[in-house]
């Protein structure tokens, strides 16, 4: 392998050709600031033929100014390129640099170290197909490390090349750099990062940066440059997803021509292939794939093109153009993960503008959930997030979107939101899943919907939610109210820990993460529930507010009824029914609620239910006679 | 078949042209004749087709470009329909501003950086597109795909919007401009390969050919015109040249080459030892001097 070979030897035009198919490789660098970052690009782009004679010049002048390397050159004097970075000796921003080889073009994001600037990577990495994670060997896994791991896990990026560097200063000894490879992949694992290649090197002395090094002969996998030019650059799967086109410009040359540009998101179109326009919903059949070199048969994704379709419909920007038969999600409500890049702290409630693909909404926080610890992935209290924070966040658009979840597609699945007045880019996140499925995705309305369901049941359904601190009396009053219902006629289903925990929920623990989870199950199963007609009955503790309202989101307006089930915690704890407490008190039982696990109660219950003293059956009639009261049993 | 990083690159160029014409009210593209600008005019056309660019190009001119750009610039226009705009800036043109009298600092500042502020203010346009590549020079290597300038036209380096994904945010504060860099992510090589691979038409100067010039401080000048400064006992001679960036012809330095065919221009760029902005007399005037242009306004 040699970078820019001179094609003087080979057919000029074969080698021009070869050189016009080159494919492309986005990657980011990430490490601290003493890792070596800077010295790494300088020295690929050294490597790479790609420093010129002036430049190398110049950087010599610069390395004698203020170079740390001695006599030698300061590489990262290349690549730190804003004069007051320069003498400050840090990078502070993104900087992209640009290499290649014969085989590749690459794309550097060079992202820093600082610690405040989780911005500039998650900005970096949103555009890398790869990430090269650099560790000291002499220093090993540290924090920072860690958080470069992570936040290269939230964007999406599956592929890793750790580089350990400074091998030199190790004596290129094989244990020290296995110790570390060690300690990293198990750490990696956790934060689902598997795809990883391990390269021990010296950036500083040029060690398997291009060639094998000679101090390293126990090492036997590929270099550096050897290990970005194998890498494959295609999301697979990408082009074998369901046709994504988000509308980016209707072209309207003249009465007999209207063509719809964009840039295709994922997937693959032809003529003749049926789509279907969203969120509105119609079909139609493309007729064109156009070009200015022609039509073409085909166009797959990241290709930017012109369409137009059989007859005539109302599309503009901001539309997605989907295959018909497997059209995105159409929803106006969110579970996503927030990054704040602003200085003005976010504020849940207020009208931000959102952009995704090419649609621009207003849209509000509607709840943040909680703030993820950058360093340790745990999740904490707020009420807001700082610039450099991450959060899970809820929320609420002013009018649905077509999309996919950012797993699924970085393209239908990313977002930024900007701030109305000053016009900045204050945050970006990713759509994880719709809180409220917008059932007007299809323009076709299903035959048997809930209300056919329901009708031939002779009842309203709705999810009966019980909630409180364990032994509070959930599950017998769940349990008479579900008897007397029965009498009744009404056809019911009690969901609780029992019938769930050991099936659906069984791969759950108790962890505030596993909790948080087993009511989202919960949720959607009460929901499906519902759909299929059915009064549900759900006796769990469900100690936080933020699950039960994305319960009570799923459902539509009046068929969440939430029964607070409340009893002191010394009753409860007295009675111990089933030993729990005594357990959780001796340190046995981790994150019990009421011991060390808090219990959010409802502000405003449908019902508030004292079991403190009262008997259970009372209990279970005051529950007949509310669901009379609010009109949902006749 | 993963598409090629030609594929890629303008595709990635045509999003960010049409991004600008769907969110912008008023979009300009900045035509300078060199190879960038033909490669942008190129993916203008292919990211409207059949329509024309729905946009004027502007020629901030400085009466100092060689012949042959001129001669290109009005074949362009005519050949793609487009409308031309040649701004010159009425005070240099009073004062007879050229390079042999002033020097190039005042030159290019008087004709170039307060001619485009001019030009954009006399017509108004809230956006307009450059062919400048991050891989030129350090301070464009982090500026934005959209970057904004304030009512001076000044860039603030601290201030910039991040860029992710290929969601740009093109919404301005009141009296603020964007400058566009659709050609961010090219390289000199990418834009001599895109412009083999279509068949672009560029101006000749790029190409090898006897030429006559007279060397100065290490740098070969072409005597284009009538108007060039011979110093005592100076005498213009042929010598084969091309010129790897274009500008005014006094300012241009050549670079002796026998590369008179594109395959062979690629071919000296894949050997070539010094980096494409050598020519280009304006960056040694003051050290971080392209950044501290930028903050004032330049291009």
């Amino acid at each position: 392998m040699r970078p820019a070979a001179d094609p003087a030897d080979a057919d000029i035009e074969a080698g021009l050709a070869r050189q016009e198919r080159k494919s492309l490789l986005r990657f980011i660098t990430c490490g601290s600031v003493d890792d070596g970052k800077s010295t790494l690009i300088g020295r690929l782009l050294f490597e790479a033929h790609t420093l010129f004679e002036d430049q190398l010049r110049a950087v010599e002048a610069d390395s004698r100014k203020w170079g740390t390397q001695g006599s030698d050159i300061d590489y990262a004097l290349l690549v730190d390129g804003l004069a007051a970075e320069r003498e400050q000796g840090i990078t502070i921003d993104v900087a992209y640099r640009y290499f290649s080889t014969e085989r590749r073009k690459f794309i550097v994001a060079d992202t820093p170290g600082h610690e405040q600037y989780t911005r500039n990577m998650i900005t970096g990495a949103s555009t890398a197909d790869l990430a090269v994670i650099l560790i000291d060997a002499r220093k090993g896994v540290l924090t920072q490390t860690r958080r470069h791991s992570h936040l290269v896990s939230l964007i999406g990026i599956r592929k890793l090349v750790l580089a350990i560097n400074k091998m030199d200063l190790v004596d290129y000894a094989e244990p020290a750099f296995q110790r570390i490879v060690g300690q990293y992949r198990d750490f990696a694992h956790q934060i689902g990062l598997d795809d990883i290649t391990a390269i021990p090197l010296s950036a500083l002395k040029g060690d398997n940066i291009l060639a094998p090094s000679p101090h390293m002969p126990w090492y036997r996998g590929p270099s550096l440059l050897g290990c970005l030019e194998a890498a494959e650059v295609e999301e697979p799967g990408r082009r074998q997803a369901p046709l994504r086109l988000p509308v980016q410009w209707v072209n309207r040359p003249n009465p007999e021509f209207r063509g719809f540009a964009g840039t295709i998101a994922s997937g693959s179109v032809k003529p003749g292939d049926r789509v279907r326009i969203q969120p509105s919903g119609h079909t139609a059949t493309v007729a064109r794939v156009v070009a200015a070199d022609g039509d073409l048969p085909v166009a797959v994704a990241g290709q930017a093109i012109t369409l137009t379709l059989d007859g005539e419909l109302d599309i503009s920007r901001g539309d997605v153009i989907s295959d018909a038969d497997h059209p995105a999600e159409v929803a106006e409500q969110f579970s996503a993960t927030l990054v704040w890049m602003a200085e003005a702290p976010m504020v849940p409630g207020r009208l931000y503008l959102l952009k995704i693909g090419t649609r621009t909404v207003n849209a509000t926080i509607s709840h943040l959930k909680y703030r993820v610890s950058v360093d340790t992935l745990e999740r904490l209290a707020a009420r807001t997030l700082e610039l450099n924070e991450i959060g899970e966040v809820n929320l609420a658009l002013d009018r649905p979107i077509a999309f996919d979840p950012y797993l699924t597609s970085r393209e239908m699945g990313g977002f930024i939101l900007i701030d109305r007045q000053d016009c900045n880019t204050v945050g970006a996140g990713m759509l994880r899943f719709a809180l409220r499925r917008s059932h007007n995705i299809h323009l076709q309305a299903l035959d048997v919907d809930k209300a056919a369901r329901a009708a031939l049941k002779h009842q309203r359904p709705f999810v009966l939610w019980f909630t409180g601190m364990s032994g509070a009396g959930k599950s017998t009053i769940a349990n008479l109210v579900e008897c007397e219902l029965l009498a009744m006629g009404r056809h019911t289903y009690l969901l609780d820990g029992d019938n769930v925990r050991h099936g659906l929920n069984r791969d759950l623990g108790f962890t505030e993460v596993d909790r948080v989870e087993n009511i989202r199950r919960v949720a959607e199963v009460a929901r499906l529930m519902v759909d299929a007609g059915l009064i549900v009955i759900t006796a769990f503790i469900s100690p936080f507010r933020a699950e039960r309202a994305l319960a009570r989101s799923l459902l539509a307006e009046g068929e969440f009824v939430e029964v607070h089930v409340d009893a002191p915690l010394g009753v409860v704890e007295q009675r111990d029914v089933k030993g729990l407490y005594k357990k959780a008190r001796r340190g046995e039982i981790k994150n019990f609620t009421g011991i060390d696990s808090p219990y959010e109660p409802p502000l405003a219950p449908d019902l508030r239910l004292d079991t403190g003293s009262g008997r259970a059956d009372g209990a279970a009639q005051a529950v007949i006679a509310r669901l009379r009261e609010l009109g949902l049993l006749d | 078949m993963a598409l090629t990083h030609l594929q890629r690159l303008e595709a990635e160029s045509i999003h960010i042209l049409r991004e600008v014409v769907a969110e912008c009210e008023r979009p300009v593209m900045l035509y300078s004749i060199g190879k960038d600008s033909a490669v942008m005019l190129r993916l203008a056309g292919k990211a409207f087709h059949p329509a024309p660019p729905p946009f004027p190009l502007l020629h901030v001119d400085t009466t100092w470009k060689f012949r042959d750009m001129y001669a290109l610039r009005d074949r362009m226009a005519r050949e793609l329909g487009m409308e031309l705009l040649v701004w010159h800036n009425p005070e240099a043109m009073a004062r007879g501003i050229n390079p042999f009298d002033h020097g190039s600092q005042l030159h290019t500042d008087l004709w170039k950086t307060q001619g485009l502020k001019q030009a954009l203010d006399h017509h108004r346009f809230d956006a307009a597109f450059g062919g400048a590549r991050r891989d030129e020079e350090k301070s464009r290597a982090k500026e934005r795909v959209f970057s904004f300038r304030n009512a001076q036209h000044r860039w603030d380096p601290k201030a910039q919007r991040p860029e992710l994904w290929n969601l740009y945010n093109a919404r301005k504060r009141p009296g603020e401009s964007i400058r566009v860099f659709p050609l961010s992510n090219w390289t000199e090589l990418d834009v001599w390969l895109y412009i083999h691979q279509e068949d672009i038409p560029v101006v000749p100067l790029y190409f090898a050919k006897e030429r006559p010039v007279v060397e100065r401080g290490g740098t070969l000048l072409m005597v284009d015109d009538e108007r060039f400064r011979l110093a005592p006992g100076e005498v213009p001679v042929m010598r084969k040249v091309r010129f790897r960036t274009l500008g005014c012809y006094p300012l241009s330095g050549a670079i002796p080459s026998e590369a008179d065919s594109l395959p062979a221009i690629i071919r000296e760029l894949l050997a070539a030892r010094t980096s494409e902005r050598q020519g280009r007399m304006i960056d040694f005037d003051a050290s971080a001097s392209m950044e501290q242009k930028k903050q004032e306004g330049y291009f």
